[in-house]
């Protein structure tokens, strides 16, 4: 599913530049469900947007979905964005002044669908993360977990290959991120890749399999205890 | 243009509308003023020219007066100083001359005489004249009618006198036609009252009796005091004025450049200086207006350019939900175009509205200084177009500006 060889990409600071990533290899393959960790300034946060096509890479191939992702203009990449990836933030970023159905919906709009169609796929999907009756509710409205289960229903309304997390959890007390982390598992168990960035051996725990970043480097690729179980 | 119709196009524009309502009212008010003041001094200069137009309205505006003078240079013998006038023979000489130029030629002479009805008097101009006045300085007539050419053929004693002679002389209620007033102990009978005009006017108050019946009565022979002339239509009234004063001074035996001998006034000169300056008025008004229209529709794109500075993230979340590019910048435009629109519609209709007070309050009546204060359907088409256009071009620069930051940026900005 998804592909990354050598990925190198530095930021210009002033007149140095800063090596953040510094030759990745990771492959991750349909269905998995894999969380990187790391401290900050390791890259991470670098690598998923990377890989969810907001920035893009110096060196180095990445494929997506078989694809090489190879200079891409705005509209090519927001149209594989649209159909292959799902993004949840850390921050939520609902739209505040659309409600939870519509900021549901909102991916759908973007692909073309009829507004009718898209409100009901929209409505299906917040029933699914159980927030049904708060369709018509406005972002802040709702609290913090029920914002990152919109954000997931909005995440996951396009079916896309992939779901991207970064730091799904960061802004949630350890009652709600057990919700939403449960939530990410139903996802990955109806077969959905999920790609977490996390930086809470908790949340990584939960997962399948952990990616460590140091310094731009992968210091370690190992499945955890759920992941194991899951293989054997 | 698919988008154009979709109502979820109009969904967005109403959402991000709804959420800044203060700051789109008062964008709104930028253009609207531009396109109101625009309206506003358009229709007020229209009624201006309008009240200079029913100035002179009455006058036919090629037209020359002359008249003389004294010489002021010694010729063929004479010496400066010299009085003359202005024959018949003149007037037949100039209609054969220029008979393509001269569309109306009138002689006529001029005294002060008392004018007593009954018992009563007053000391008024008395004018002899051809019927072809009435289509030099138009006479509105009350009572009656004008002289006409059997008055003139038949040396009729007839006079047709003002609105204020008629007040003077006659009883109140008092049917003037067929009643006879004595000039200079001739009986006259009254054919006409007339109103003169109370803008330009040459004559004041003046009876008009036919100009054969004058030079008779008068005994003035040949004499003319003064003529008007009116041109043909195309025919350049000054060139024509020099013209005719030249053959005047071959006439007369004057020196070509005598300035002083005869005097004239030529109303289409003086005309023109008014419509020039009500020309300059409509350029003012049309810059004055344009500009005000440019700064509100600069004003409009100001205003987005922060709201896109202020939306930055949404429009990074938009874009990282699948959002193309021109599906951004469509969304910009077309909400730049629509302030635009309504900011245009609504100056329009508060521009036609003060129109509207305008014309009740200064526009109606004798003294109305703004006559019919209006704009033509097809400039406000114009400057509406010209509005839409120019939303649609201000509003590229913050929809390229939205587009421009990366999604990744503008995700990152808090």
């Amino acid at each position: 599913m998804i592909r990354i060889e050598k990925l190198h990409k530095s930021y210009p600071i002033g007149k140095d530049s800063l090596h953040v990533l510094k030759g990745i290899d990771l492959h991750i393959k349909e269905g998995e469900f894999v969380s990187i960790m790391g401290s900050s300034g390791s890259g991470k946060s670098t690598l998923l947007n990377i890989v969810g096509l907001l920035d893009v890479h110096d060196e180095g191939n990445y494929y997506l979905n078989g694809q090489l992702i190879k200079d891409l203009n705005e509209k090519k990449a927001a149209i594989l964005r649209n159909k292959f990836l799902g993004f949840v933030f850390q921050s939520f970023n609902l739209i505040s002044y659309k409600t939870a159905l519509e900021n549901v919906a909102l991916p759908l709009y973007y692909k073309g669908m009829a507004r009718k169609e898209r409100l009901k796929i929209a409505q299906e999907y917040l029933e699914k993360v159980e927030l049904g009756p708060w369709a018509n509710h406005l972002p802040n409205e709702l609290s913090g977990g029920q914002k990152q289960r919109v954000a997931i229903a909005r995440a996951l309304v396009t079916k896309p290959k992939v779901v991207l997390a970064d730091e799904p959890t960061g802004a949630l007390d350890s009652t709600t991120t057990d919700s939403v982390m449960d939530l990410l598992k139903d996802i990955n168990d109806e077969g959905m890749t999920v790609f977490v960035i996390t930086h809470e051996e908790e949340v990584a725990e939960q997962t399948k399999r952990v990616v460590r970043l140091k310094d731009g480097l992968i210091i370690s690729d190992e499945l955890t205890a759920t992941g194991k179980a899951k293989t054997v | 243009m698919k988008f154009l119709f979709d109502s979820d196009t109009w969904q967005e524009i109403y959402g991000s509308i709804r959420k800044n309502k203060v700051r789109t009212a008062i964008t709104i008010i930028g253009v609207l003023w531009g396109i109101f003041l625009l309206v506003v001094l358009l229709g007020a200069a229209r009624g201006l020219e309008n009240s200079f137009n029913k100035l002179f309205g009455n006058f036919a505006t090629n037209s020359v007066f002359v008249w003389t003078q004294s010489t002021d240079t010694p010729f063929k013998g004479f010496q400066e100083g010299r009085r003359f006038t202005l024959t018949m023979n003149d007037i037949d000489v100039l209609k054969s001359e220029y008979s393509d130029e001269i569309k109306l030629l009138a002689p006529r002479n001029q005294t002060n005489n008392l004018i007593i009805k009954d018992f009563k008097s007053g000391d008024f101009r008395v004018s002899g004249d051809y019927p072809i006045l009435d289509q030099i300085q138009k006479k509105q007539l009350l009572y009656g009618r004008f002289l006409n050419q059997n008055d003139i053929l038949s040396i009729a004693k007839v006079a047709v006198i003002s609105e204020d002679m008629y007040k003077q002389l006659f009883e109140i209620n008092e049917f003037p036609i067929g009643q006879y007033i004595k000039i200079n102990s001739i009986s006259y009978k009254v054919i006409g009252v007339y109103k003169p005009s109370n803008t330009v006017n040459f004559d004041g108050d003046c009876a008009y009796i036919p100009f054969t019946t004058f030079r008779k009565v008068y005994n003035t022979a040949n004499k003319v005091d003064w003529m008007m002339i009116t041109a043909n239509e195309g025919t350049d009234i000054e060139q024509m004025e020099k013209d005719v004063l030249l053959t005047l001074k071959g006439l007369h035996k004057v020196h070509p450049d005598d300035e002083r001998a005869f005097g004239s006034v030529n109303l289409g000169k003086e005309i023109g200086k008014i419509t020039g300056f009500i020309i300059g008025m409509q350029f003012l008004t049309w810059f004055v207006g344009i500009a005000t229209l440019i700064a509100g529709v600069f004003a409009i794109g100001n205003i987005l350019l922060i709201t896109v500075k202020e939306r930055t993230k949404e429009i990074g979340i938009r874009r990282a939900l699948g959002a193309t590019p021109k599906s951004i910048r469509q969304q910009i435009i077309l909400e730049s175009v629509f302030l635009t629109t309504i900011a245009g519609m609504l100056g329009i209709i508060l521009g036609s509205l003060v129109l509207f007070l305008i014309d009740t309050a200064f526009g109606q009546g004798e003294d109305a200084t703004l006559i019919n204060p209006t704009v033509n359907i097809p400039i406000i088409l114009i400057a509406f177009v010209t509005l839409i256009v120019l939303g649609t071009l201000i509003g590229l620069i913050p929809a390229h500006m939205a587009t421009v930051v990366k999604p990744i940026e503008a995700l990152r900005e808090e």
